[in-house]
């Protein structure tokens, strides 16, 4: 198995009575990178998570994190990971210090060690302050901010973080990727699961997606969005009797045929991987032919349209 | 020795609940202190102990001890399941700490504060007039036997709180308890009972644990004949020891199928 990934899993297979929560589940995990694996609700991201860290048997399959097999070795796993899980999983009534010196406790450390560990953490994490008042206290963002300390104890090789932001404002969830950026510099590993795609755009280097208990697709976010189709320029005047003369003079200018929409008195020229440049050409054509647009915008595919295209799902709401 | 001082990392973690939420174990002592009130002072004069003319305090008290054992295990059922919705059973099964340091965690919790709670109700009994008539030693072996019945039914909490879903088994349980603590000789002789009542009563192993430490407290028993006429001891060691084994080895399963 190749050296520099943390993580590879191979034909994963889970059952739960009769829906397979895995099914030849693949990944594979750049060291020092942050991966996503996104997917809706019920995909089997946190089946996937439990399983690449220990807590359940998987039926068939192979896992190796941070060097060590997953079924042979769990022990020596749990040496080398971080869990997050998808509640805050601290004690309520303990304070945040208490919280993380228990915790270092439990991964060895000794009294003296795991006290000095857990003011490095609550520091890192902006908790000094807080660190003396039971987590009951805390707000939302917080207990996250605090689990995620938690799972950094030993400095881990892999975190594993299942869905860290869910239920968050935005502000706290913004707290949150600072920190997942922050944890990957130093060097861990992070494999991230969200239903969130802007989460995944934001934070992950590479984005497995996943339906149905198997990977649907794993690529770059950028690849992923050019999957779908390139860029598109779509601009907007104000008079519709406009269009036809101006997509005349758009199709000289760019070699592209525009597409027109009479109702929103936009025109849409496709761009491929081109925006820029053709951007720039419409943008000469307006002006060769004097027109005053109300609006012109180069579009570039979303992460949503992949994931929608992806994983079958009507836009519903 | 790591499984024993994870343990008791674990413990402490317990025990600071009781320091910063004393009002849980506070909550605990007074119901107790209440029951013995109302069964000891308010409904007392008209109970009749066999062979035990006028003293039924003194018959009370070592079922008293006996029901707050049992109540313990409503407390070990609520924390196992409260850790396990929280995820905080999962958090601890990602660390790399087995299984024994969970339980010697809870053992350790949960045996100091029955310790705790006995002590108290032990000294409010002497405050409430309540003489030993047995031997110290006698004493000090009720005391053990009264937290060898706890430790038994830690091992039912324990399988209960991983077992039960939801906050309505738990009510369940929480109600159920009262039945089986009433049909024991806990407040009352089984021979004033119907035979039918008075047999199962006998067999309650509850029963055996109160019989048995009555007597080593030397206080009266009630007891005339049926089953813990002579081996109350026996079976006060036998009983726990019965529910330990299985209840033990559920919850283990029942913790194995957390892997599933």
């Amino acid at each position: 198995m190749a050296t520099n990934h943390s993580l590879e899993a191979h034909g994963l297979r889970k059952r739960y009575g009769s829906t397979q929560a895995l099914d030849g589940f693949e990944l594979s995990v750049r060291a020092g990178s942050v991966h996503g694996v996104l997917g809706p609700n019920g995909a089997g991201k946190s089946t996937a998570v439990k399983g690449l860290t220990t807590l359940i048997d998987l039926d068939g399959g192979q896992a190796v994190v941070a060097g060590h097999d997953v079924a042979r070795h769990p022990a020596r796993v749990r040496r080398s990971i971080g869990l997050v899980g998808q509640n805050p999983a601290v004690d309520e009534v303990i304070t945040g210090a208490e919280n993380l010196i228990m915790f270092g406790r439990l991964y060895g450390l000794d009294r003296r060690a795991a006290v000095a560990r857990s003011a490095e953490l609550l520091e890192q994490f902006d908790l000094t302050e807080a660190g003396g008042r039971p987590v009951s206290t805390y707000s939302g963002g917080m207990r996250r901010q605090l689990d995620i300390a938690a799972g950094l104890i030993l400095t881990p090789a892999v975190l594993f973080l299942d869905e860290p932001t869910t239920g968050l404002d935005p502000r706290a969830r913004n707290e949150v990727w600072t920190q997942v950026r922050e944890i990957a510099a130093q060097g861990t590993t992070v494999l991230l699961t969200t239903q969130y795609l802007d989460e995944a755009d934001q934070l992950a280097s590479m984005i497995s997606v996943m339906n149905h208990g198997r990977v649907v697709a794993n690529d770059t976010p950028e690849a992923l969005k050019r999957q779908l189709g390139g860029d598109r320029v779509v601009i907007t005047l104000f008079r519709p009797e406009q269009l036809a003369p101006v997509a005349a003079a758009l199709e000289r200018s760019t070699g592209r045929a525009p597409e027109l929409d009479a109702e929103a008195r936009t025109i849409t020229v496709e761009a491929g991987g081109a925006g820029a440049a053709v951007l720039a050409d419409c943008v000469r054509a307006l002006d060769a032919t004097g027109t005053e647009a109300e609006d012109v915008v180069l579009r570039r595919p979303t992460l949503d349209e992949v994931f929608l295209s992806l994983t079958d799902r009507e836009v519903a709401r | 020795m790591r499984a024993l001082t994870n343990g008791w990392v674990l413990t402490q973690r317990e025990l600071l609940h009781w320091v910063r939420q004393p009002w849980a174990p506070i909550f605990n002592l007074a119901f107790i202190v209440l029951l013995l009130i109302m069964f000891g002072v308010l409904l007392g004069g008209a109970i009749q102990i066999p062979g035990g003319e006028g003293d039924y305090l003194g018959f009370l008290l070592p079922g008293m001890f006996t029901l707050a054992m049992m109540f313990g295990l409503e407390g070990t059922m609520t924390a196992m399941a409260n850790d396990s919705r929280r995820g905080i059973t999962d958090r601890f099964r990602s660390l790399p700490i087995g299984s024994t340091a969970v339980a010697f965690g809870r053992i350790g919790a949960d045996m100091i504060t029955s310790a705790a709670e006995l002590a108290v109700l032990l000294g409010g009994g002497l405050l409430l007039g309540w003489r030993i008539g047995g031997s110290a030693a006698g004493a000090l072996v009720a005391v053990v036997l009264l937290l060898w019945l706890r430790f038994a039914l830690l091992w039912f909490g324990v399988f209960l709180g991983l077992t039960l879903r939801g906050d309505g088994a738990q009510t369940a349980v929480s109600v159920l308890v009262w039945p089986v603590g009433f049909l024991s000789n806990i407040f009352v002789a089984p021979e004033t009972m119907p035979g039918w009542l008075a047999a199962i009563a006998n067999w309650n192993p509850l029963s055996a644990t109160a019989a048995a430490t009555r007597q080593l407290f030397g206080t009266p028993t009630g007891i005339s004949g049926g089953p813990l006429a002579e081996n109350a001891l026996i079976m006060a060691v036998v009983w726990p020891l019965v529910i330990t084994v299985v209840f033990l080895l559920l919850s283990a399963h029942a913790y194995r199928r957390l892997r599933r």
